[in-house]
């Protein structure tokens, strides 16, 4: 019962603001609401008992990125911005990719009509004490079977800094 | 429903007053931090600082939430209006949310057991940075957006080096969940500022950095910016923003408190015997004092209402002197002591701290921008990290291959501390050269 | 009950979202932003199946995306930046110095 309630109000408070982040025309209005969003999703995480996953996706995605990217928006001039169009004429574009992609899950719904309902449901909630420590396991699986995976991952973030320091220096 | 609602209230009651009462406590704490500010201030600089409301200005802090209530309250014309009002909301909600998370005490804690205690007081009190960059932003004004810019930079930049420091502090504990943490220490007799100093250091600069406080208090450089992102606030606004600024320092504070002070744990806590118990009745015993001074001091009140005021806070010494005596000596009450304590040893350590922030803030004159960002990214980050990697390899050491644990500490700390003076070096070389040429090169602030 | 498909529905409403984004904004900043919607979309549906099928890998590759879209950030913006101090604009259809 809780479970649920906390779903729908985190599942509507993130879709209500991804929607808004899209159509505002103010661009730190965006990023407002784009954390409101990532923040709603850290407690869709909470609700499925990854509280590791949450606290990273609070530290790194709005701790961290969106601090950079309203950095970024305060550095780019906003006043001139503002005077602009702000949506180009795609909007049909838009339409039609969003009805595919649609139309693509919904098939995928269909085809799958056949897998009994009880196997789709998610395991009960269990009482906080019973549950495995989870960021414990997270790393157990993360530093052994994840291992390679986690090196390139760091080896992605030193390219990336790298390239993003070259790409941001005033004097190349 | 509403029998879903009462037994979400029946099972989550105590979370949810014990959260009331922070959100409705805090206020006054911080008011009071801020009165023994200004009386530290007042000390420093032989002048004896609030005195007119209340007994030594005791009551100051009610006059003046009183007053920041009742101020009028301004809203730039052309202000982001909506931004402008959630901005300072965010500073508080973010250092309020983070005390969720913290035990002050072995039995005074909000939300039980998270497994990701530590992390998550680290995260979410590093949201409170969009309090400061989107109110600095709204309020358009190009002082209130210098600030912003200059506290985002600072505060990602200071992240990383007090993360670092924090998890060669976790290495010792093996764990993120906070009372875990300090019951690690206590399994060790000793607190982990004695395996880590390095770290402790590394968390003490770059907490101050992160609290916004002097010498790095950048966003807010009155002789440079006015009053940097909170200029054209006012009122409860301001009231607010100050708030979240005192609430975060006592959230750094516990942090460092229970990772590397020990948490509630007493000084010596594996010591029994006569000694021990000395040192149990010490909180007794310096609580008395503070009530008998108080009582002495009384009489010489001019006014009747400060006499009054002052026989109040001796009896409220008096009373916890009481309380802290109780389980001592009442064997029926032996089982609190523990929880009475170490709350007592917890606010003690976190004021020491608090008062150590102080100090730094009247004798350290404002450090430069470019000096602010060169002390994190050329001192306190490389630093950091290879005071994680030393560390970490002399617990693999220990564990794998059988040096002594002392020992490997020891050496691996003295390493780290000579890196620091070669940085150190390499740093005094770079200021030389660049003395050296000609000093009229223009600087950029934000290059860093 | 919730089942996995409340996830699913709800990680595809916010693709989608993410994806009209992409497709309708001129200003690349908020373009950027959109994709790091989608990315979390992913994010949400790889953390539901970990819980039904309870295996914890799905949560590893949510931390390896949400440390790819940290790096996709870093670059996107720091092109963002130099874009801007070369043309004074963020805007996606004035960013044609390779169409000739």
């Amino acid at each position: 019962m809780l479970d649920k309630a906390l779903f729908y109000i985190f599942g509507g408070v993130a879709v209500l603001s991804a929607a808004l982040m899209v159509t505002r025309r103010n661009a730190v209005h965006s990023a407002v609401f784009l954390i409101t969003s990532l923040l709603a999703t850290a407690g869709i995480y909470l609700t499925l008992r990854a509280e590791f996953l949450f606290i990273v996706q609070i530290i790194l995605y709005v701790g961290g990125i969106m601090v950079l990217f309203v950095f970024v928006i305060m550095l780019v001039n906003l006043d001139v911005a503002l005077q602009q169009i702000q949506f180009s004429r795609q909007k049909w574009v838009a339409l039609i990719v969003a009805l595919a992609l649609g139309a693509q899950v919904g098939l995928m719904f269909w085809s799958t009509g056949h897998v009994k309902r009880s196997n789709l449901l998610l395991p009960a909630a269990a009482p906080a004490d019973k549950l495995p420590p989870n960021s414990e396991t997270v790393a157990q699986s993360l530093f052994s079977a994840y291992l390679l995976p986690f090196e390139i991952a760091s080896l992605l973030l030193l390219v990336a800094m790298i390239g993003a320091v070259v790409m941001a220096k005033k004097k190349v | 429903m509403i029998h879903a609602t009462l037994e979400f209230l029946r099972t989550y009651a105590g979370p949810l007053i014990a959260a009331v009462v922070i959100v409705a406590v805090l206020p006054l704490i911080a008011g009071y931090v801020v009165l023994l500010e200004r009386k530290v201030m007042a000390h420093f600089q032989v002048r004896l600082g609030p005195m007119r409301v209340g007994p030594h200005g005791l009551l100051q802090p009610i006059a003046d939430a009183l007053k920041l209530l009742i101020k009028e309250d301004i809203i730039p014309e052309n202000a982001d209006v909506w931004i402008f009002w959630i901005a300072p909301v965010t500073s508080v909600t973010a250092a309020m949310l983070a005390m969720g998370a913290l035990a002050f005490g072995p039995a005074f804690q909000v939300a039980k057991d998270i497994n990701i205690g530590l992390l998550f007081v680290v995260g979410v009190s590093s949201l409170g940075i969009f309090g400061i960059v989107l109110g600095g932003w709204a309020s358009n004004s190009h002082y209130s957006l210098l600030g912003a810019l200059r506290s985002a930079a600072q505060l990602v930049s200071y992240e990383t080096a007090a993360g670092m420091a924090l998890v060669s502090g976790l290495l010792f504990a093996g764990t993120l969940q906070i009372t875990d943490i300090v019951k690690a220490q206590a399994s060790e007799h000793l607190w982990f500022v004695c395996f880590a100093p390095v770290s402790f250091f590394i968390y003490l600069v770059a907490s101050i950095a992160e609290t916004n406080r002097a010498p790095f208090d950048m966003p807010e450089a009155e002789s440079e910016l006015v009053a940097g992102y909170m200029t054209e606030f006012s009122g409860f606004r301001w009231a607010l923003y100050f708030l979240a600024e005192y609430a975060n320092m006592v959230v750094v504070a516990s942090v460092a408190t229970t990772l590397f002070l020990g948490g509630w744990l007493r000084p010596f806590s594996g010591l029994g015997g006569p000694a021990g118990t000395a040192l149990d009745l010490f909180p007794v015993l310096i609580l008395l004092a503070l009530a008998g001074y108080c009582g002495y001091r009384a009489p010489k009140q001019p006014v009747r209402v400060q006499q009054l005021v002052m026989f109040g806070v001796a009896g409220l010494c008096a009373l916890f002197a009481l309380v802290l005596a109780a389980p001592l000596f009442v064997g029926a009450l032996a089982g609190a002591k523990a929880g009475i304590h170490g709350a007592f040893w917890f606010f003690l350590k976190v004021s020491a701290y608090i008062y150590l922030f102080m100090w730094l803030r009247f004798t350290l004159p404002r450090y430069r921008f470019d000096q602010l960002m060169r002390l994190g990214w050329h001192f306190l980050i490389p630093l950091s990290i290879v005071n994680v990697m030393l560390l970490g390899l002399a617990i693999v050491l220990s564990s794998q291959y059988g040096v002594n644990r002392a020992l490997a500490i020891g050496v691996m700390n003295l390493i780290t501390l000579l890196f620091a003076l070669y940085l150190v070096s390499v740093e005094k070389g770079r200021e030389d050269r660049k003395a050296a040429q000609t000093a009229d090169q223009v600087t950029d602030s934000y290059a860093g | 009950m919730l089942s996995i498909e409340h996830y699913l529905f709800l990680s595809l409403a916010l693709f989608l979202i993410g994806v009209i984004g992409v497709v309708t904004r001129r200003n690349v900043i908020i373009v950027l932003m959109s994709i790091e919607l989608i990315l979390n979309a992913v994010n949400i549906n790889l953390v539901a199946f970990s819980r039904l099928f309870g295996d914890v890998a799905g949560q590893v590759f949510a931390i390896f995306i949400i440390t790819d879209a940290a790096a996709e950030a870093t670059v996107g913006l720091g092109i963002i930046i130099a874009f801007f101090r070369n043309r004074e604009t963020v805007l996606a259809d004035e960013m044609d110095l390779l169409k000739w």
